[in-house]
């Protein structure tokens, strides 16, 4: 279904970035994973979609540095040829109170979650204009739609990735360029995993369909967004969450 | 810089699917050759590459008509 077309997930050496780059993968694209600091587990990663048959290439680069991110994007079209999808999945959490939120935790999420997708969504542009085609595909997360204690950092980025990928759509959909954004809700990874017992419960008990979403069931939305099922979808921000936010 | 305009024009010409008599140094992207701000910076890219060379986005915010692309092209080279 994606054969012939290159990806590239950010932050796909664990988690939903890694679920999403093995289902791409699986679909036959070709996948640039990016990872940060975790060369191991990226490779590991690399290993697995070469033993589903395709090919994959791993590249460090923090997405908050404007020349790292710029080089990731030289390297994916110096390999690859051409880039595709996108998918902004990199994230951090550095979960506090508000009250007791250091100014750094605030900073260094919102430079990796907000403005890490600025820099990698401005820099494929280039490549997917010329191609005249490209999907950007953001994960968001629910909470940056319906709020969620302790996460004030991580909430602002997200309500402004959701807010960054409607006018990114409005600037690029002339040019056959799509981009939309899931919303994943509680999710089993080791992001999630760091939540405190109770944050977990309280959680849990708002999700109608009982039970914690996978990283596959991200991974899903990412691949219909990513095929030409979705070609007439964008701006939008799809919510893959159990029910959980209505 | 006659070589340089008519490579220009060239671009504009085929990118903005304009006649070629209305490509004259004087012409404003937007306001004569009906381009929109994507279409600008898309004409940036293509003379970026025709000619070799980066264009800072500070400079590129200056270009409003086709001279402004044929001088700051020539006075770069």
């Amino acid at each position: 279904m994606l054969e012939k077309q290159v990806a590239l997930v950010t932050g796909a050496s664990r988690g939903i970035g890694r679920a999403i780059a093995l289902e791409l993968a699986r679909q036959g694209a070709s996948v640039v994973v990016n990872y940060a600091g975790n060369e191991v587990k990226a490779q590991e990663v690399v290993d697995e979609i070469e033993a589903l048959g395709a090919k994959a290439i791993k590249i460090q680069a923090n997405v908050s540095e404007e020349e790292e991110v710029k080089n990731l994007i030289k390297e994916t079209v110096a390999q690859f040829g051409r880039l595709d999808i996108l998918v902004n999945n990199a994230g951090i959490t550095r979960d506090n109170l508000l009250m007791r939120m250091k100014e750094n935790e605030f900073d260094e999420v919102i430079q990796t979650n907000l403005k890490g997708v600025f820099l990698t969504s401005k820099a494929v542009t280039r490549q997917m204009m010329k191609q005249r085609s490209g999907r950007i595909i953001n994960v968001a997360s629910v909470v940056g739609i319906s709020g969620n204690p302790g996460q004030a950092n991580y909430v602002a980025a997200k309500a402004g990735v959701i807010g960054m990928t409607k006018t990114a759509a409005k600037e690029l959909a002339s040019r056959n360029i799509l981009v939309n954004a899931v919303a994943p809700g509680f999710i089993e990874t080791d992001m999630t995993n760091e939540l405190t017992d109770e944050q977990r419960e309280s959680m849990a008990t708002l999700i109608p369909l009982e039970r914690l979403g996978k990283a596959e069931d991200v991974a899903n939305v990412v691949r219909f967004l990513a095929s030409s099922d979705a070609a007439y979808i964008t701006g939008q921000t799809i919510q893959v969450d159990g029910g959980m936010v209505m | 810089m006659a070589d340089t305009f008519e490579r220009v024009k060239k671009i504009v010409v085929d990118r903005l699917d304009v006649e070629e008599d209305k490509v004259k140094m004087e012409a404003s992207f937007k306001d004569d050759l009906e381009a929109d701000s994507l279409d600008v910076v898309e004409l940036v890219m293509e003379l970026e590459d025709e000619f070799d060379m980066e264009i800072a986005d500070e400079d590129a915010e200056k270009i409003g008509t086709v001279g402004d692309a044929v001088n700051y092209i020539d006075s770069q080279s």
